[in-house]
């Protein structure tokens, strides 16, 4: 601590000064709404989600299943050449355990994100949730299967899925 | 060590109002696709960088550029995205390939206008927070007071403003691409609704969905790819203060700054004589006038004159806007400039169909960032 900040200690500043507005405060919300076109590749992976099935895409270049649906594949930078239907089976590649929403909130019950290696598909993963399982138990090879939601409660969404469990 | 530039490949979508059947990873890899396809390149062998001009509040996600890899053939290669209009990312790839920093780069930009869902919202936001949000105007009263003021000082007429539209809109219809052709009077523009006077509905242009990719090249490759290639003679840009406080409302000086850095790289003394046609900003119809002033492409004051001589017509002495402009074509956000560029190579290579312009050999491109902007970039290019 230099000799100044002993003579001028200064003033600090509380969030009540912010909150009766005696420093200069301006707040605005911005109001941006937006929509997503799915196009032909997210389209047809949403329909299909919603029929209860994990649809993929394959090049026939690379030799690779690509997951999320899409049209190109980004290697080989060309059009894919057939869709391919998929298990609801898979493997846990990685995972966390999240205890904190985005809002910084403490979450009583963890979420545990995990990205799924789909069985058959020379792995592919699909991004997802795992749940039915104490947090503690949740290990890289583990054997999952999706828990999919009621055929009238599907609206063409990656929650069709409502997560993955342990087989 | 300075290398000449070239546009060795186009692509692009159609400009259309909705673009529902495609998503922007699909309609960025469309474009691509076609781009690199003309230019007889591989992206994962064959280009050496890339860069993408993309906002993340227009496209609705923070962070978009990591998005923007996939679509192009980037992956694992060098790629940037300008959070900035189209014509600063040919400027990017123009800098790289003159200095020698790399041979072969891509150049994207692509509008899903349609997804934004509250556009008056959005330019607002780029309002200052603290002298000019609170006062909760739809910003496109900046547009108005500006043509307002430029009107002023010019001595142009609404009805001079409005024979931008009717030309540009009847430029469209000779464009496959466009969005908004139209055959329109003088008299539908002054009759359209009142937006923000001297604004009418019909002086402003429409937003729309599209996606371009440009390819450009050094010389040496550019001679071996390419039996038309187009080349960048110069490039400019130039941004002015932001406020709305102090800015200057009359003259467009960010374009005459913009043009002067332009015509000084491409050798061009005398731009009118030395220009053959022009691709400007015509976001609302005065702009095109303002901008022809300051880019010097007819005489202070003249801009009027000259659209209602027909002077600026597809068939007259200097046409502007062949393409329809961004009256006519739809206005694709950041996109917008790349658009321009499309027309003049698409022109300048003798490819332009039904509205192809005879003798031509250097064009200009020029583009505005929008609202609330007063900053833009100018683009010299030619087929010799």
């Amino acid at each position: 601590m230099t000799e100044n900040i002993k003579v001028w200690p200064g003033t600090p500043l509380s969030e009540k000064d912010i909150k009766e507005k005696r420093i200069l405060v301006t707040e605005w919300q911005p109001n941006l709404k937006y929509a997503w076109d799915a196009g032909i590749g997210y389209g047809r992976y949403f329909a299909e989600l919603k029929k209860g099935r994990i649809v993929g895409t394959r090049c026939d270049k690379c030799r690779r299943v690509l997951l999320p649906a899409r049209v190109f594949c980004e290697w080989c930078f060309r059009t894919v050449d057939a869709w391919v239907h998929l298990q609801d089976t898979g493997t846990v590649n990685t995972f966390s355990v999240a205890y904190t929403g985005t809002a910084a909130e403490r979450l009583k019950e963890p979420l545990i994100p995990a990205l799924i290696e789909i069985d058959g598909s020379g792995g592919v993963a699909i991004m997802h949730l795992i749940s039915e399982v104490d947090p503690w138990k949740v290990k890289m090879g583990m054997r999952v299967r999706a828990v999919w939601k009621p055929e009238q409660e599907r609206e063409g969404a990656i929650t069709d899925i409502a997560y993955w469990k342990p087989i | 060590m300075q290398r000449r530039v070239a546009v060795i490949g186009i692509g692009y979508t159609p400009f259309r109002p909705i673009s529902p059947d495609l998503s922007f990873k699909e309609m960025m890899f469309e474009a691509a696709q076609k781009a690199y396809e003309d230019a007889g390149v591989c992206p994962r062998h064959d280009i050496d960088a890339f860069v993408t001009c993309e906002e993340d509040f227009t496209h609705g996600r923070s962070i978009f550029n990591i998005h923007t890899p996939d679509n192009i053939g980037a992956v694992l290669k060098r790629i940037h995205t300008l959070p900035a209009e189209s014509l600063y990312g040919l400027a990017d790839a123009y800098m790289l390939i003159n200095t020698g920093l790399v041979d072969v780069m891509a150049v994207e930009s692509h509008s899903k206008a349609s997804n934004m869902l509250t556009p008056n919202y959005l330019i607002a936001h780029a309002m200052d927070p603290v002298y000019n949000k609170p006062l909760s105007y739809n910003p496109y009263f900046i547009a108005g007071m500006e043509m307002n003021r430029y009107m002023h000082e010019r001595g142009v007429t609404k009805e001079q403003c409005a024979l931008v539209s009717v030309k540009n809109k009847a430029n469209a219809l000779l464009n496959p691409e466009a969005a908004y052709g139209d055959r329109i009077s003088v008299d539908d523009v002054l009759n359209s609704e009142m937006m923000f006077w001297p604004l009418s509905r019909l002086d402003m242009s429409s937003p729309a969905d599209g996606g371009i990719v440009l390819v450009l090249a050094c010389e040496e490759k550019a001679r071996i790819l390419c039996d038309k290639p187009i080349w960048v003679r110069g490039v400019g840009w130039c941004s002015d203060a932001p406020s709305l406080e102090t800015r200057e409302w009359g003259e467009a000086v960010y374009a005459r700054l913009a043009g002067e850095m332009a015509y000084r790289l491409a050798g061009i003394e005398h731009p009118r004589k030395e220009v053959d046609f022009a691709e400007v900003d015509d976001s609302f119809s005065y702009k095109e006038l303002q901008h022809l002033e300051a880019l010097k492409l007819c005489r202070s004051g003249q801009a009027g004159f000259m659209v209602e001589e027909g002077a600026t017509k597809r068939e007259g002495e200097f046409p502007v806007n062949v393409s329809g402009g961004s009256l006519g074509v739809g206005r694709l956000d950041e996109a917008t400039g790349l658009q321009k560029v499309l027309e003049v190579v698409l022109q300048l290579r003798g490819e332009a169909g039904k509205r192809q312009l005879p003798n031509i050999k250097v064009g200009l491109a020029q583009s505005w960032r929008g609202l609330p902007a007063n900053s833009g970039a100018v683009a010299i290019l030619s087929n010799e």
